[in-house]
């Protein structure tokens, strides 16, 4: 899932300088899951911002509401009316969201309550990795199921640099070295073979170096 | 003969080498080069010339090549894999070779982290394996990366890069067995001599040479052992404690601790190390890793017996 984070609320307030009407609008999705952007965090966002413009002897308005998704133009479009006499929206979706919201009402402005940080999952309660970086040319089958581009510091393809130790990234004691669970799991799927041919230097245009990226689904278009 | 360097020659004429490092200014202070370039001249058959090392901005190592090699050094240039990309780095090996530079040393280079601009992107287009390869395949195949030859038009002539290339191996890094295996790619992309990281834990480094020699590694490149003077104990704790991939023995800090004269005791302890290193099969010289202390490197390599230093024969 994307896992996102709420920036500053200081950050936020600055934002919304000199605006009236206000709406917040959350996502049920990816960032309602991860504790970022769902109804609740709509709930406490706007209270938050309601205090803060008090203090600032401000006469603003701040409103709520949550779609199911923020990434779909349709449930986006759903927002016509609730978004009628407000002049500015704040979104608490990911950097998709906040773009299909800008698309989709071009006359007003939208600014982004959360930073977008990753794609990955909950590793444990309260704690979210990073295990994709959406490089459009997968190769998990090659190295055990474990991607070197998103968890190696380096996207190194051809096993760990000198700065592994005890299974840890040379950049910080608490990152573990992708290549050291590269090489533990090819060790135990027995195919530490595998290891010892070189990966050749890989085509980044399908990543994001390749300019915008599109998937186009002939079979699927109307 | 790959390249031509000195450094190939000397190795093809079986001379224990010796090479060292220069570290280039972190501003723009010619003299400092030159400087350190006299200290080195006549000390180290070949100089590596760092790239922006621990991710700290200098003087590019091909601008401090050229002004080493000026003053008589024979330049080994490091290219890291962190601030380019494919083709700002095969662009920089033209560069270097038209300006007379003749080894190139692959790496993948410290994150950007450690250095003194953390915010900024890294590049990691290729990785050090990778870099060797496109090396080896510009020189051996007369190609660029993506395959096209390397000359102005389709009339005019082949003129590629021929650079004897070389790579670092750490010994100490985890995970222990894979760092042969490691090894065992570099060489099969196309490294002509190994520098390792610098060695204080002697046991643990026979291990992996032993594991080197019983694959014939030392048979298809030549290994330089990494050895580093040290100032102080409290230079060895920092390294232990916080540089990744270092193995260095509590004994050894000791006997810095209760040395009288630390930077003699290190100087001391660098010539015994090179010494031992001689007796380890497989072993064709030593680096000197004397990081901003390039004084002692003369020292050193008259101490360990290794001055003067060798001339090329005549052909």
């Amino acid at each position: 899932m994307i896992v996102a984070e709420q920036k500053d609320i200081t950050e936020i307030v600055k934002m919304i300088e000199g605006c009236q009407n206000i709406l917040v609008i959350g996502c049920d999705t990816c960032v309602t899951v991860c504790l970022a952007g769902g109804a609740k965090e709509v709930a406490i966002l706007a209270s938050g911002l309601r205090l803060a413009l008090k203090v600032q002897g401000k006469e603003a308005e701040v409103h709520e509401t949550s779609i199911e998704r923020q990434c779909e133009k349709e449930f986006v479009d759903a927002l016509k009316s609730a978004v009628k006499g407000h002049d500015l929206l704040i979104s608490t979706g990911c950097g998709i969201g906040v773009q299909t919201i800008a698309e989709q009402f071009p006359s007003l402005p939208v600014i982004p309550a959360l930073n977008t940080k990753l794609l990955g999952l909950p590793e444990k309660q309260g704690v979210w990795v990073e295990r994709c970086q959406a490089c459009g040319q997968c190769i998990l089958d090659k190295t055990g199921g474990v991607c070197p581009i998103s968890r190696c510091s380096k996207s190194l393809l051809n096993g760990p640099c000198g700065g592994s130790q005890n299974g840890k990234c040379e950049i910080n004691k608490d990152i573990d070295c992708g290549w050291h669970l590269i090489y533990e799991r090819l060790k135990a799927l027995n195919r530490l073979e595998s290891l010892a041919e070189i990966m050749p230097v890989k085509n980044w245009s399908t990543s994001r170096d390749g300019g915008p990226r599109k998937v186009i689904r002939e079979d699927m278009c109307l | 003969m790959k390249a031509g360097s000195r450094l190939e020659k000397l190795l093809n004429q079986g001379e224990f080498v010796a090479t060292a490092e220069l570290g280039p200014p972190k501003s723009a202070d010619i003299q400092l080069i030159k400087k350190k370039a006299s200290i080195l001249r006549g000390f180290a058959d070949a100089v590596n010339i760092t790239d922006n090392q621990t991710a700290i901005v200098r003087v590019s190592s091909i601008a401090a090549g050229k002004i080493a090699l000026d003053e008589g050094l024979e330049p080994i240039i490091q290219m890291t894999c962190r601030d380019r990309n494919r083709l700002a780095m095969q662009a920089d090996v033209l560069g270097a070779y038209v300006l007379g530079l003749r080894n190139l040393l692959c790496l993948s280079g410290d994150h950007q982290s450690f250095g003194n601009h953390p915010q900024s992107k890294n590049v990691y287009d290729l990785d050090s394996i990778q870099l060797v390869q496109m090396c080896k395949n510009m020189r051996d195949e007369k190609v660029f990366q993506c395959g096209e030859e390397i000359r102005n038009t389709k009339k005019s002539d082949i003129i590629e890069p021929r650079m004897f290339l070389g790579v670092a191996s750490n010994p100490f890094g985890d995970p222990f067995e894979f760092r042969v295996v490691r090894l065992a790619k570099k060489i099969k992309a196309g490294a002509d001599f190994v520098q390792t990281q610098c060695i204080f834990d002697l046991p643990k480094f026979k291990t992996f040479m032993q594991m080197v020699t019983d694959q014939g590694l030392h048979e298809k490149v030549s290994i330089l052992a990494g050895v580093m003077p040290v100032k102080s104990s409290k230079v060895l704790q920092y390294m232990k404690n916080n540089v990744a991939g270092m193995s260095i023995p509590d004994d050894l800090i000791r006997r810095m601790e209760g040395a009288q004269d630390a930077k003699a005791e290190g100087a001391k302890i660098c010539v015994e190390m090179i010494h031992k290193m001689r007796e380890i099969p497989g072993i064709k010289g030593v680096h000197i890793m004397a990081v901003e202390w390039e004084e002692i490197v003369p020292t050193i390599v008259k101490d360990a017996g290794l001055w003067p230093r060798p001339e090329v024969a005549a052909e």
